[in-house]
Protein backbone atom coordinates (compact mmCIF):
# COMPACT_ATOMS: atom_id res chain seq x y z
CA UNK A 1 0.00 0.00 0.00
CA UNK A 2 2.58 2.56 0.89
CA UNK A 3 4.17 1.56 -1.95
CA UNK A 4 1.58 2.15 -4.49
CA UNK A 5 1.55 5.75 -2.70
CA UNK A 6 4.89 6.45 -3.45
CA UNK A 7 5.08 4.98 -6.78
CA UNK A 8 2.06 7.20 -7.91
CA UNK A 9 3.45 10.07 -6.24
CA UNK A 10 6.71 9.56 -8.19
CA UNK A 11 4.41 8.90 -11.03
CA UNK A 12 2.90 12.31 -10.91
CA UNK A 13 5.97 14.49 -10.70
CA UNK A 14 7.47 12.22 -13.81
CA UNK A 15 4.39 12.89 -15.95
CA UNK A 16 4.52 16.97 -15.26
CA UNK A 17 7.87 17.95 -13.91
CA UNK A 18 7.72 21.27 -14.94
CA UNK A 19 4.44 21.87 -12.48
CA UNK A 20 6.02 20.37 -10.06
CA UNK A 21 9.27 22.29 -9.82
CA UNK A 22 7.00 25.89 -10.72
CA UNK A 23 5.06 24.84 -7.73
CA UNK A 24 7.76 24.22 -5.40
CA UNK A 25 9.33 27.26 -6.60
CA UNK A 26 6.17 29.98 -6.27
CA UNK A 27 6.07 28.13 -3.09
CA UNK A 28 9.94 28.64 -2.25
CA UNK A 29 9.28 32.40 -2.83
CA UNK A 30 6.47 32.99 -0.82
CA UNK A 31 7.86 31.37 2.15
CA UNK A 32 11.13 33.20 1.30
CA UNK A 33 9.22 36.26 2.09
CA UNK A 34 8.23 34.88 5.11
CA UNK A 35 11.60 33.62 5.82
CA UNK A 36 13.36 36.78 5.11
CA UNK A 37 11.08 38.49 7.50
CA UNK A 38 11.69 35.86 9.89
CA UNK A 39 15.25 36.79 9.87
CA UNK A 40 14.57 40.21 10.65
CA UNK A 41 12.66 39.64 13.23
CA UNK A 42 14.84 37.22 14.82
CA UNK A 43 17.63 40.12 14.43
CA UNK A 44 15.17 43.17 15.67
CA UNK A 45 14.39 41.13 18.92
CA UNK A 46 17.80 39.79 19.61
CA UNK A 47 18.85 43.85 19.00
CA UNK A 48 16.14 44.86 21.13
CA UNK A 49 17.04 41.96 24.03
CA UNK A 50 20.52 43.53 24.00
CA UNK A 51 19.05 46.76 25.04
CA UNK A 52 16.58 45.30 27.09
CA UNK A 53 19.17 43.56 28.80
CA UNK A 54 20.44 47.52 30.67
CA UNK A 55 17.56 48.36 31.44
CA UNK A 56 17.83 48.59 35.48
CA UNK A 57 16.42 50.64 38.24
CA UNK A 58 18.85 52.78 39.56
CA UNK A 59 17.82 53.75 43.37
CA UNK A 60 19.81 56.86 44.84
CA UNK A 61 20.27 56.90 48.73
CA UNK A 62 20.76 59.80 51.04
CA UNK A 63 24.19 60.11 52.00
CA UNK A 64 23.29 59.36 55.60
CA UNK A 65 22.49 55.54 54.91
CA UNK A 66 24.19 53.43 57.44
CA UNK A 67 25.89 49.91 56.12
CA UNK A 68 23.09 47.75 57.98
CA UNK A 69 20.48 50.16 56.15
CA UNK A 70 22.20 49.13 52.89
CA UNK A 71 23.15 45.40 53.40
CA UNK A 72 18.70 44.93 54.73
CA UNK A 73 17.62 46.93 51.36
CA UNK A 74 20.18 44.79 49.18
CA UNK A 75 19.20 41.60 50.68
CA UNK A 76 15.19 42.75 50.29
CA UNK A 77 15.23 43.82 46.94
CA UNK A 78 18.08 41.03 46.43
CA UNK A 79 15.29 38.46 46.99
CA UNK A 80 12.21 40.23 45.09
CA UNK A 81 11.39 37.66 42.33
CA UNK A 82 11.96 40.00 39.61
CA UNK A 83 15.43 40.86 40.53
CA UNK A 84 18.45 39.29 38.88
CA UNK A 85 21.06 41.26 40.06
CA UNK A 86 22.21 43.88 42.04
CA UNK A 87 25.12 46.49 41.93
CA UNK A 88 26.28 48.63 44.93
CA UNK A 89 27.96 51.84 43.40
CA UNK A 90 29.50 53.93 46.37
CA UNK A 91 30.03 57.50 46.09
CA UNK A 92 33.30 56.91 45.62
CA UNK A 93 32.53 54.68 42.45
CA UNK A 94 29.74 57.08 41.56
CA UNK A 95 32.81 60.16 41.12
CA UNK A 96 35.33 57.55 39.93
CA UNK A 97 33.06 56.38 37.39
CA UNK A 98 31.88 60.11 36.46
CA UNK A 99 35.22 61.62 36.04
CA UNK A 100 36.28 58.39 33.47
CA UNK A 101 32.87 58.93 31.63
CA UNK A 102 32.67 62.57 31.25
CA UNK A 103 36.34 63.86 30.77
CA UNK A 104 35.67 67.27 29.91
CA UNK A 105 34.47 67.46 33.29
CA UNK A 106 37.30 65.83 35.48
CA UNK A 107 38.52 69.43 36.38
CA UNK A 108 35.60 70.74 37.66
CA UNK A 109 35.07 67.57 39.98
CA UNK A 110 38.91 67.28 41.26
CA UNK A 111 38.50 71.09 42.16
CA UNK A 112 34.97 69.96 44.36
CA UNK A 113 35.52 69.71 48.08
CA UNK A 114 32.91 67.26 48.60
CA UNK A 115 31.64 64.39 47.22
CA UNK A 116 28.56 65.93 45.35
CA UNK A 117 27.04 62.11 43.63
CA UNK A 118 25.28 59.67 45.65
CA UNK A 119 25.69 56.30 46.09
CA UNK A 120 23.19 54.04 44.62
CA UNK A 121 22.30 50.56 43.82
CA UNK A 122 21.51 49.66 40.88
CA UNK A 123 18.91 46.59 40.41
CA UNK A 124 18.84 44.63 36.63
CA UNK A 125 15.54 42.57 36.51
CA UNK A 126 15.21 39.16 34.74
CA UNK A 127 14.56 38.84 31.23
CA UNK A 128 10.41 37.98 31.70
CA UNK A 129 10.05 41.07 33.94
CA UNK A 130 11.42 43.81 31.84
CA UNK A 131 8.32 44.99 30.69
CA UNK A 132 7.24 48.57 31.79
CA UNK A 133 4.18 47.42 34.50
CA UNK A 134 7.02 44.95 36.05
CA UNK A 135 9.98 47.72 36.42
CA UNK A 136 7.52 50.03 37.81
CA UNK A 137 6.75 48.20 40.30
CA UNK A 138 10.21 47.29 41.50
CA UNK A 139 10.82 51.26 41.52
CA UNK A 140 7.93 51.95 43.36
CA UNK A 141 8.67 48.84 45.72
CA UNK A 142 12.03 50.24 45.86
CA UNK A 143 11.10 54.41 46.69
CA UNK A 144 9.28 53.05 49.90
CA UNK A 145 12.35 52.65 51.67
CA UNK A 146 12.82 55.94 53.65
CA UNK A 147 17.07 56.16 53.38
CA UNK A 148 16.68 55.94 49.59
CA UNK A 149 16.19 59.65 47.83
CA UNK A 150 15.10 58.94 44.15
CA UNK A 151 14.62 55.99 41.77
CA UNK A 152 15.08 56.04 38.19
CA UNK A 153 14.43 54.07 35.12
CA UNK A 154 14.09 54.33 31.80
CA UNK A 155 10.61 54.99 31.87
CA UNK A 156 10.15 55.64 28.09
CA UNK A 157 12.70 53.36 26.54
CA UNK A 158 11.59 50.87 28.70
CA UNK A 159 8.02 51.35 27.17
CA UNK A 160 9.28 52.05 23.58
CA UNK A 161 11.19 48.86 23.32
CA UNK A 162 8.31 47.19 24.56
CA UNK A 163 6.40 48.33 22.11
CA UNK A 164 8.73 48.04 18.90
CA UNK A 165 8.90 44.14 20.06
CA UNK A 166 4.60 43.78 20.17
CA UNK A 167 4.49 45.45 16.78
CA UNK A 168 6.95 43.43 15.05
CA UNK A 169 5.14 40.77 16.64
CA UNK A 170 1.90 41.61 15.18
CA UNK A 171 3.79 42.61 11.84
CA UNK A 172 5.63 39.18 11.61
CA UNK A 173 1.69 37.07 12.30
CA UNK A 174 0.02 38.78 10.00
CA UNK A 175 2.60 38.43 7.00
CA UNK A 176 3.34 34.94 8.28
CA UNK A 177 -0.32 34.37 7.48
CA UNK A 178 -0.55 35.95 4.80
CA UNK A 179 2.20 34.47 2.60
CA UNK A 180 1.47 30.98 4.22
CA UNK A 181 -2.38 31.54 2.63
CA UNK A 182 -0.56 32.17 -0.90
CA UNK A 183 1.41 29.03 -0.37
CA UNK A 184 -1.78 26.81 0.43
CA UNK A 185 -3.42 28.50 -2.39
CA UNK A 186 -0.94 27.43 -4.58
CA UNK A 187 -0.09 24.24 -3.30
CA UNK A 188 -4.08 23.36 -3.15
CA UNK A 189 -3.88 24.86 -7.24
CA UNK A 190 -1.07 22.34 -7.99
CA UNK A 191 -3.17 19.15 -6.54
CA UNK A 192 -5.99 19.83 -7.61
CA UNK A 193 -4.36 20.56 -10.90
CA UNK A 194 -3.03 16.74 -10.55
CA UNK A 195 -6.97 15.31 -9.54
CA UNK A 196 -7.76 16.84 -12.84
CA UNK A 197 -5.27 15.37 -14.33
CA UNK A 198 -6.05 12.02 -12.76
CA UNK A 199 -9.68 12.02 -13.19
CA UNK A 200 -10.08 8.63 -15.11
CA UNK A 201 -7.79 6.98 -12.76
CA UNK A 202 -9.99 8.13 -9.40
CA UNK A 203 -13.00 7.17 -11.25
CA UNK A 204 -11.90 3.84 -11.98
CA UNK A 205 -10.49 3.33 -8.41
CA UNK A 206 -13.78 4.40 -6.84
CA UNK A 207 -15.50 1.52 -9.39
CA UNK A 208 -13.81 -0.99 -8.21
CA UNK A 209 -13.88 -0.39 -4.94
CA UNK A 210 -10.70 1.52 -3.71
CA UNK A 211 -10.86 3.11 0.12
CA UNK A 212 -10.78 6.85 -0.03
CA UNK A 213 -7.30 6.70 2.10
CA UNK A 214 -6.16 4.70 -0.59
CA UNK A 215 -7.38 7.25 -3.23
CA UNK A 216 -5.95 10.30 -1.36
CA UNK A 217 -2.62 8.78 -0.19
CA UNK A 218 -0.50 9.31 -3.69
CA UNK A 219 -1.98 13.07 -3.07
CA UNK A 220 -0.98 14.06 0.32
CA UNK A 221 2.66 12.26 -0.59
CA UNK A 222 2.43 14.94 -3.57
CA UNK A 223 1.41 17.90 -1.50
CA UNK A 224 3.95 17.31 1.49
CA UNK A 225 6.76 16.48 -0.81
CA UNK A 226 5.91 19.61 -3.38
CA UNK A 227 5.53 21.62 0.00
CA UNK A 228 9.02 20.40 1.61
CA UNK A 229 11.11 20.92 -1.56
CA UNK A 230 9.54 24.41 -1.69
CA UNK A 231 10.35 25.08 2.35
CA UNK A 232 13.98 23.77 1.62
CA UNK A 233 14.05 26.12 -1.55
CA UNK A 234 13.22 29.12 0.73
CA UNK A 235 15.62 28.30 3.30
CA UNK A 236 17.81 28.45 1.03
CA UNK A 237 16.93 31.41 -0.62
CA UNK A 238 17.01 32.94 2.74
CA UNK A 239 20.60 31.66 3.66
CA UNK A 240 21.86 33.38 0.06
CA UNK A 241 20.43 36.76 1.47
CA UNK A 242 21.61 36.40 4.66
CA UNK A 243 25.31 35.73 3.22
CA UNK A 244 24.73 38.56 0.99
CA UNK A 245 23.96 40.91 3.46
CA UNK A 246 25.55 40.09 6.50
CA UNK A 247 28.52 41.93 6.95
CA UNK A 248 28.47 44.18 3.94
CA UNK A 249 25.64 46.34 4.89
CA UNK A 250 25.22 45.41 8.84
CA UNK A 251 25.58 42.43 10.87
CA UNK A 252 23.31 39.70 11.38
CA UNK A 253 22.95 36.70 13.53
CA UNK A 254 21.43 33.84 11.26
CA UNK A 255 18.31 31.64 12.75
CA UNK A 256 18.43 29.50 15.20
CA UNK A 257 18.62 25.68 13.91
CA UNK A 258 15.48 25.02 15.42
CA UNK A 259 13.54 28.03 13.51
CA UNK A 260 15.49 27.09 10.42
CA UNK A 261 13.70 23.54 10.67
CA UNK A 262 10.59 24.48 11.88
CA UNK A 263 10.40 27.06 8.46
CA UNK A 264 11.68 24.37 6.04
CA UNK A 265 9.06 21.65 7.38
CA UNK A 266 6.38 24.08 8.00
CA UNK A 267 6.35 24.10 3.72
CA UNK A 268 5.60 20.48 3.90
CA UNK A 269 2.66 20.58 6.65
CA UNK A 270 1.70 23.57 4.09
CA UNK A 271 1.64 21.10 1.94
CA UNK A 272 -0.03 18.26 3.55
CA UNK A 273 -2.55 20.71 4.15
CA UNK A 274 -3.10 22.56 0.99
CA UNK A 275 -3.35 18.56 -0.50
CA UNK A 276 -5.86 17.66 2.17
CA UNK A 277 -8.42 20.76 1.36
CA UNK A 278 -8.11 20.30 -1.99
CA UNK A 279 -9.01 16.65 -2.05
CA UNK A 280 -11.94 17.22 0.15
CA UNK A 281 -13.36 19.87 -2.55
CA UNK A 282 -12.82 17.44 -5.45
CA UNK A 283 -13.12 13.42 -4.61
CA UNK A 284 -16.66 13.37 -3.22
CA UNK A 285 -18.41 11.90 -6.12
CA UNK A 286 -17.56 9.54 -9.02
CA UNK A 287 -19.14 9.86 -12.16
CA UNK B 1 -29.91 -10.11 -2.18
CA UNK B 2 -30.26 -6.93 -4.29
CA UNK B 3 -33.48 -5.33 -3.19
CA UNK B 4 -35.43 -2.28 -3.99
CA UNK B 5 -37.74 -1.54 -1.47
CA UNK B 6 -39.86 1.78 -2.20
CA UNK B 7 -37.38 3.80 -3.99
CA UNK B 8 -38.02 7.31 -5.05
CA UNK B 9 -34.85 9.11 -6.52
CA UNK B 10 -34.81 12.76 -7.02
CA UNK B 11 -32.66 14.81 -9.27
CA UNK B 12 -32.48 18.29 -8.11
CA UNK B 13 -32.59 20.02 -11.44
CA UNK B 14 -34.61 16.92 -13.47
CA UNK B 15 -37.42 16.19 -11.26
CA UNK B 16 -38.49 12.32 -10.30
CA UNK B 17 -35.87 9.61 -12.05
CA UNK B 18 -37.50 6.71 -10.10
CA UNK B 19 -41.13 6.31 -8.82
CA UNK B 20 -41.92 3.54 -6.38
CA UNK B 21 -39.64 0.94 -7.48
CA UNK B 22 -38.94 -2.42 -6.03
CA UNK B 23 -37.96 -5.83 -7.06
CA UNK B 24 -36.04 -8.14 -5.76
CA UNK B 25 -32.56 -9.95 -7.54
CA UNK B 26 -31.88 -13.21 -6.36
CA UNK B 27 -28.23 -14.81 -6.00
CA UNK B 28 -27.19 -15.94 -9.10
CA UNK B 29 -30.23 -14.44 -11.01
CA UNK B 30 -30.25 -12.94 -14.39
CA UNK B 31 -32.28 -10.08 -15.24
CA UNK B 32 -32.39 -7.63 -18.11
CA UNK B 33 -33.54 -4.12 -17.40
CA UNK B 34 -35.54 -2.44 -19.88
CA UNK B 35 -37.12 0.13 -21.05
CA UNK B 36 -36.75 3.71 -22.96
CA UNK B 37 -34.22 6.48 -23.08
CA UNK B 38 -34.41 8.40 -19.69
CA UNK B 39 -36.57 5.69 -18.00
CA UNK B 40 -34.48 5.70 -15.25
CA UNK B 41 -31.93 2.43 -15.79
CA UNK B 42 -28.70 3.85 -15.48
CA UNK B 43 -30.12 5.52 -12.13
CA UNK B 44 -31.43 1.69 -10.98
CA UNK B 45 -27.66 0.73 -11.33
CA UNK B 46 -26.23 3.31 -9.78
CA UNK B 47 -28.22 3.14 -6.96
CA UNK B 48 -27.36 -0.54 -6.53
CA UNK B 49 -23.72 0.67 -6.77
CA UNK B 50 -24.17 3.03 -3.94
CA UNK B 51 -23.17 5.60 -6.29
CA UNK B 52 -26.42 7.65 -5.34
CA UNK B 53 -28.62 7.55 -2.26
CA UNK B 54 -32.55 6.55 -2.91
CA UNK B 55 -34.40 10.37 -1.87
CA UNK B 56 -36.79 8.03 -0.27
CA UNK B 57 -37.05 3.67 -0.02
CA UNK B 58 -34.28 1.49 0.70
CA UNK B 59 -31.80 -0.50 -1.35
CA UNK B 60 -30.26 -3.25 -0.36
CA UNK B 61 -27.02 -5.00 -1.31
CA UNK B 62 -25.66 -8.55 0.37
CA UNK B 63 -26.10 -7.35 3.49
CA UNK B 64 -25.76 -3.37 2.94
CA UNK B 65 -28.47 -1.31 3.45
CA UNK B 66 -28.56 2.39 1.75
CA UNK B 67 -29.63 3.83 4.74
CA UNK B 68 -27.28 2.53 7.21
CA UNK B 69 -24.57 2.49 4.66
CA UNK B 70 -21.21 4.02 6.51
CA UNK B 71 -18.83 5.93 3.63
CA UNK B 72 -16.05 3.49 4.65
CA UNK B 73 -18.22 0.36 3.73
CA UNK B 74 -19.02 1.80 0.20
CA UNK B 75 -15.55 0.05 -0.90
CA UNK B 76 -16.28 -2.48 0.39
CA UNK B 77 -19.73 -2.93 -1.36
CA UNK B 78 -17.91 -2.29 -4.55
CA UNK B 79 -15.70 -5.36 -4.16
CA UNK B 80 -18.96 -7.57 -3.98
CA UNK B 81 -20.83 -5.48 -7.23
CA UNK B 82 -19.03 -5.60 -10.36
CA UNK B 83 -19.52 -2.95 -13.08
CA UNK B 84 -19.17 -2.69 -16.85
CA UNK B 85 -20.55 0.25 -19.01
CA UNK B 86 -21.58 1.21 -22.68
CA UNK B 87 -18.53 2.87 -23.14
CA UNK B 88 -15.89 0.26 -21.05
CA UNK B 89 -13.94 2.67 -19.56
CA UNK B 90 -10.55 1.83 -19.24
CA UNK B 91 -7.50 3.33 -18.58
CA UNK B 92 -5.58 4.07 -21.86
CA UNK B 93 -2.39 4.60 -20.63
CA UNK B 94 -2.12 0.78 -19.49
CA UNK B 95 -2.46 -2.15 -21.30
CA UNK B 96 -5.27 -5.02 -21.22
CA UNK B 97 -3.27 -6.86 -18.10
CA UNK B 98 -2.14 -3.84 -16.79
CA UNK B 99 -5.34 -1.99 -16.31
CA UNK B 100 -6.74 -5.44 -14.69
CA UNK B 101 -3.60 -5.46 -12.31
CA UNK B 102 -4.35 -1.72 -11.56
CA UNK B 103 -8.11 -2.63 -9.81
CA UNK B 104 -6.26 -4.76 -7.73
CA UNK B 105 -3.21 -2.64 -6.67
CA UNK B 106 -5.77 0.26 -5.92
CA UNK B 107 -7.64 -1.98 -3.24
CA UNK B 108 -4.77 -2.87 -1.45
CA UNK B 109 -4.12 -6.54 -2.54
CA UNK B 110 -0.48 -8.17 -2.43
CA UNK B 111 1.82 -7.67 -5.31
CA UNK B 112 2.34 -11.50 -5.14
CA UNK B 113 -0.86 -12.46 -6.00
CA UNK B 114 -1.70 -9.77 -8.48
CA UNK B 115 -0.10 -11.50 -11.81
CA UNK B 116 -1.96 -15.04 -11.21
CA UNK B 117 -4.95 -13.69 -10.91
CA UNK B 118 -4.68 -10.95 -13.73
CA UNK B 119 -3.49 -13.86 -16.22
CA UNK B 120 -6.48 -16.40 -15.08
CA UNK B 121 -9.07 -13.35 -15.70
CA UNK B 122 -7.36 -12.84 -19.29
CA UNK B 123 -8.03 -16.00 -20.14
CA UNK B 124 -11.27 -16.48 -18.68
CA UNK B 125 -12.48 -13.69 -21.36
CA UNK B 126 -10.92 -15.25 -24.11
CA UNK B 127 -7.90 -12.17 -24.33
CA UNK B 128 -4.89 -14.06 -22.94
CA UNK B 129 -2.85 -13.26 -26.23
CA UNK B 130 -3.96 -9.61 -26.00
CA UNK B 131 -2.64 -8.51 -22.38
CA UNK B 132 0.28 -6.58 -23.84
CA UNK B 133 -2.30 -4.48 -25.99
CA UNK B 134 -3.03 -1.12 -24.99
CA UNK B 135 -7.16 0.29 -25.15
CA UNK B 136 -6.57 1.54 -28.48
CA UNK B 137 -5.22 -1.32 -30.24
CA UNK B 138 -8.42 -3.87 -28.82
CA UNK B 139 -11.66 -3.82 -30.95
CA UNK B 140 -14.58 -2.55 -28.89
CA UNK B 141 -15.80 -6.31 -28.25
CA UNK B 142 -12.14 -7.04 -26.59
CA UNK B 143 -12.63 -3.87 -24.59
CA UNK B 144 -15.44 -4.87 -23.09
CA UNK B 145 -13.92 -8.04 -22.46
CA UNK B 146 -11.62 -6.46 -20.23
CA UNK B 147 -13.54 -4.54 -18.32
CA UNK B 148 -16.16 -8.14 -17.48
CA UNK B 149 -12.85 -9.14 -16.55
CA UNK B 150 -11.85 -5.99 -14.64
CA UNK B 151 -15.86 -5.72 -12.59
CA UNK B 152 -14.62 -9.76 -12.32
CA UNK B 153 -11.79 -9.09 -10.35
CA UNK B 154 -12.89 -9.11 -6.61
CA UNK B 155 -15.09 -12.63 -7.23
CA UNK B 156 -18.70 -10.23 -7.15
CA UNK B 157 -22.13 -11.48 -5.87
CA UNK B 158 -23.53 -9.43 -8.93
CA UNK B 159 -22.28 -8.51 -12.12
CA UNK B 160 -24.39 -4.71 -13.47
CA UNK B 161 -24.35 -3.79 -16.56
CA UNK B 162 -25.36 -0.55 -17.94
CA UNK B 163 -26.01 -1.45 -21.99
CA UNK B 164 -22.59 -2.88 -22.67
CA UNK B 165 -23.14 -4.14 -26.31
CA UNK B 166 -24.45 -0.56 -26.85
CA UNK B 167 -21.07 0.11 -28.86
CA UNK B 168 -20.81 -3.25 -30.43
CA UNK B 169 -21.73 -4.60 -33.68
CA UNK B 170 -24.47 -7.42 -34.14
CA UNK B 171 -21.67 -10.40 -33.40
CA UNK B 172 -19.08 -8.51 -30.62
CA UNK B 173 -22.41 -8.20 -28.99
CA UNK B 174 -23.18 -11.77 -29.18
CA UNK B 175 -19.96 -12.42 -27.72
CA UNK B 176 -20.01 -10.61 -25.00
CA UNK B 177 -23.48 -11.16 -24.13
CA UNK B 178 -22.26 -15.08 -24.10
CA UNK B 179 -19.58 -14.38 -21.73
CA UNK B 180 -22.00 -12.67 -19.43
CA UNK B 181 -24.40 -16.38 -19.47
CA UNK B 182 -21.23 -17.90 -18.42
CA UNK B 183 -20.31 -15.70 -15.87
CA UNK B 184 -23.95 -16.25 -14.81
CA UNK B 185 -23.43 -20.23 -14.83
CA UNK B 186 -20.79 -19.43 -12.36
CA UNK B 187 -22.77 -18.71 -10.36
CA UNK B 188 -23.11 -14.52 -10.67
CA UNK B 189 -26.24 -12.32 -10.70
CA UNK B 190 -26.33 -10.28 -13.21
CA UNK B 191 -28.28 -6.87 -13.95
CA UNK B 192 -28.07 -5.51 -17.20
CA UNK B 193 -29.39 -2.52 -18.76
CA UNK B 194 -30.35 -2.71 -22.48
CA UNK B 195 -31.83 -1.31 -25.51
CA UNK B 196 -31.64 -4.16 -27.47
CA UNK B 197 -34.83 -6.11 -27.27
CA UNK B 198 -33.65 -9.03 -29.97
CA UNK B 199 -31.44 -10.09 -27.34
CA UNK B 200 -34.26 -10.22 -24.61
CA UNK B 201 -36.92 -11.90 -26.62
CA UNK B 202 -34.16 -14.57 -28.17
CA UNK B 203 -33.82 -15.43 -24.07
CA UNK B 204 -37.13 -16.04 -22.56
CA UNK B 205 -35.89 -17.72 -19.78
CA UNK B 206 -34.63 -14.53 -18.41
CA UNK B 207 -36.28 -12.46 -16.09
CA UNK B 208 -37.32 -9.01 -17.73
CA UNK B 209 -38.05 -6.07 -15.49
CA UNK B 210 -39.60 -2.80 -17.41
CA UNK B 211 -39.63 0.50 -16.94
CA UNK B 212 -40.96 3.72 -18.18
CA UNK B 213 -40.70 7.32 -16.71
CA UNK B 214 -39.24 6.07 -13.52
CA UNK B 215 -41.75 3.62 -12.56
CA UNK B 216 -41.75 -0.58 -13.29
CA UNK B 217 -44.15 -1.33 -15.77
CA UNK B 218 -43.71 -4.79 -16.06
CA UNK B 219 -41.91 -7.49 -13.94
CA UNK B 220 -41.84 -10.90 -15.56
CA UNK B 221 -41.08 -12.49 -12.05
CA UNK B 222 -44.30 -10.41 -11.06
CA UNK B 223 -42.79 -9.40 -7.95
CA UNK B 224 -44.18 -5.82 -7.80
CA UNK B 225 -47.27 -6.13 -5.93
CA UNK B 226 -45.33 -7.79 -3.27
CA UNK B 227 -42.05 -5.65 -2.58
CA UNK B 228 -41.85 -6.63 1.10
CA UNK B 229 -41.59 -10.29 0.66
CA UNK B 230 -39.25 -12.39 2.59
CA UNK B 231 -35.77 -12.87 1.04
N1 LIG C 1 -26.92 13.15 -12.41
C1 LIG C 1 -28.16 13.49 -12.80
N2 LIG C 1 -28.63 14.71 -12.50
C2 LIG C 1 -29.88 15.06 -12.85
N3 LIG C 1 -30.72 14.27 -13.52
C3 LIG C 1 -30.32 13.04 -13.86
C4 LIG C 1 -29.01 12.60 -13.52
N4 LIG C 1 -28.87 11.33 -13.97
C5 LIG C 1 -30.04 11.03 -14.58
N5 LIG C 1 -30.91 12.04 -14.52
C6 LIG C 1 -32.28 12.04 -15.03
O1 LIG C 1 -32.95 10.91 -14.52
C7 LIG C 1 -33.75 10.31 -15.51
C8 LIG C 1 -33.35 8.84 -15.69
O2 LIG C 1 -32.05 8.79 -16.24
P1 LIG C 1 -31.27 7.45 -16.49
O3 LIG C 1 -29.90 7.79 -16.91
O4 LIG C 1 -31.42 6.56 -15.32
O5 LIG C 1 -32.08 6.85 -17.70
P2 LIG C 1 -31.75 5.56 -18.59
O6 LIG C 1 -32.94 4.67 -18.50
O7 LIG C 1 -30.44 4.99 -18.18
O8 LIG C 1 -31.65 6.18 -20.02
P3 LIG C 1 -30.74 5.71 -21.27
O9 LIG C 1 -31.40 4.51 -21.84
O10 LIG C 1 -30.78 6.86 -22.21
O11 LIG C 1 -29.38 5.42 -20.74
C9 LIG C 1 -33.58 11.15 -16.75
O12 LIG C 1 -34.68 12.04 -16.83
C10 LIG C 1 -32.32 11.92 -16.53
O13 LIG C 1 -32.38 13.19 -17.14
MG1 LIG D 1 -28.56 4.76 -19.07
Amino acid sequence: MAYHSVREAMAAFRRAPGLAVLSAMSIGLSLFVLGTFGLVTYNVEVTLRSIERRVEVVAYLRDDVSAAQLEVLQNDVGSFPEVENIDHVSKFDAIRDAMQDLEEFREVFTDLEVNPLPASIEVQLKSEYRDPESVERVAELIALYPFVEDVRYGREWVEKIYQLRRLGGAVAAILGIAFAVVAILIIGTTVRMAVLARREEIIIMKLVGATDGFIRRPFLLEGFITGLAGGLLALLLTYGAYLAVNGSLIDLEWLPPLWAAAGGLAGGVLGLAASDAALRRHLITYA
Amino acid sequence: MIKLINVYKEYPRSGLALKNVSFHLRKGEFAFLIGPSGAGKTTVLRLIHMAEQPTDGEVRVSGYSSGRMKRRDIPKLRRRVGMVFQSFRLLRDRTAAENLAFALEVTGARRSEIKGKVQRLIAQVGLAARAGAYPEELSGGEQQRIALARALIHDPVVLLADEPTGNLDERASRGIFDLTRDINSAGTAVLMATHNLDLVRRYPQYRVIELADGAVVYDSVGETSEPNGVS
